[in-house]
């Protein structure tokens, strides 16, 4: 019950984008249309469903203080915490590659329309987010922070499915001049954010 | 300082700003500004860590080889966003648990990385320390416009200090609740965008 609950809250609530404005650079520069959109969602959700529960582990049982008591007695009250940042994204940035290597192997058609996205992913700061606020709420098994890593990845696919949707169609509106583009596109993610807030406080 | 030099620096701060110009760094830019204090420390991080990185990197451009490039500008931000991390940590306990993950995720803010890419490794250490340095004011003067929008109309204070005398809200006035809320923040980099924009024609997209 309590996994529902986080994976519910964590597509509406702490939307990445909308509640954190995680993963904004790629958000913005790729949401011209829906389908290379769709590509890089997908393969943002499969990243952090890896990513997440990675990092938990390295986290609770290396970095956090008295992690490492498993090893020994004597490494009860070390302290490894300051290390997480480049932990985290050296896992991340490992998964990416592998995750690339993987993909370009077994389905060249799905790599190729991906593409030059999936290097971006390592640095796409939903990813490193999501390892963060996973530290953060200190879920209590892996089994959560695996369905907090899948949920965010969707709340993520499905905001910028939607921007691009809206993008497409804005195009044929008669926007003022300077607010072309970059600009519009802002004050709609902002009004969808609005919108998003109606989820606060949802509880299953 | 040489015309050349000068121009690295102000070039990002308007015609070539980070946010509003290039789209870089915005997932950090926008979480943090619900007041002015925090954005200015955020703002002054970056600007660190922009700086040193381009300058580490530029003493290094000969000797990485180009394909696992990614790896050492990862490791070599992310060891200086732990020395921000820890200095925030002993000096400004509060502002630090404030901008909570924020911090970390200057590591993987797009402005750092975009600028080791298009500046540092081609550019020698001093002008990409000017580089780095004007980048990350480009960054911070839009982190302070939106934090002291957001703070004055939505909490009336400036640097948590009541701006707003107290007959105003005798006679009715009372803070914008909207400004606090994440999504407004969007809204205001929007307006900044359609200013600037307006302000200097050859921006405009189509």
């Amino acid at each position: 019950m309590e996994s529902i609950n986080i994976f519910v809250k964590s597509i509406f609530v702490d939307n990445m984008v909308f509640a954190y404005f995680l993963g904004m650079c790629s958000y913005l520069a790729v949401s011209k249309t829906v389908k290379t959109s769709f590509g890089l969602g997908i393969a943002v959700v499969f990243v952090l469903t890896i990513t997440v529960p990675i990092n938990y582990l390295l986290q609770n049982y290396v970095l956090k203080q008295g992690a490492l008591a498993w090893l020994s007695e004597s490494f009860a009250d070390i302290d490894l915490s300051f290390l997480s940042f480049i932990l985290f994204i050296a896992v991340i940035a490992s998964i990416t590659q592998l995750v690339e290597m993987v993909v370009e192997k077994f389905t060249p058609a799905l790599y190729n329309s991906l593409g030059i996205f999936l290097p971006l992913i390592a640095v796409n700061c939903a990813i490193m987010g999501g390892s963060l606020f996973m530290v953060e709420k200190d879920f209590a098994h892996v089994g959560e922070a695996t369905v907090y890593g899948l949920g965010s990845g969707i709340g993520w696919l499905l905001a910028i499915v939607s921007i691009a949707a809206i993008r497409e169609k804005i195009k044929y509106s008669n926007v003022p001049k300077p607010l072309k583009g970059l600009g519009i596109t802002f004050i709609i993610t902002g009004l969808m954010g609005l919108a998003f807030m109606g989820f606060m406080g949802f509880q299953l | 300082m040489s015309k050349k030099n000068l121009k690295l620096i102000t070039n990002p701060i308007n015609k070539d700003n980070p946010i509003t110009v290039q789209v870089l760094g915005i997932c950090s830019a926008l979480a943090v500004t619900v007041k002015l204090e925090p954005a200015v420390v955020m703002a002054l991080s970056v600007t660190f860590v922009t700086a040193m990185s381009n300058v580490v990197l530029s003493l290094l451009r000969n000797t990485i080889p180009k394909r696992i490039r990614i790896i050492v500008q990862l490791v070599v931000v992310a060891a200086l966003v732990i020395i921000v991390d820890q200095i925030l940590k002993a000096f400004a306990y509060d502002i630090s648990k404030q901008l909570s993950v924020f911090v970390g995720l200057i590591i993987t803010n797009c402005i750092i990385m975009g600028r080791i890419e298009a500046f540092a490794l081609s550019n020698k250490p001093i002008p990409s320390f000017l580089d780095g340095i004007g980048n990350g004011l480009g960054y911070g003067i839009i982190l302070i416009i939106v934090g002291f929008s957001r703070e004055l109309l939505g909490s009336g204070t400036i640097w948590g200090f009541q701006v707003i005398p107290d007959s105003f809200y005798e006679a009715g006035y009372s803070n914008n609740g909207l400004m606090i809320l994440p999504p407004m923040a969007l809204i205001v980099v929007g307006i900044i965008i359609w200013i600037q924009r307006s302000k200097n024609r050859e921006l405009i997209e189509d």
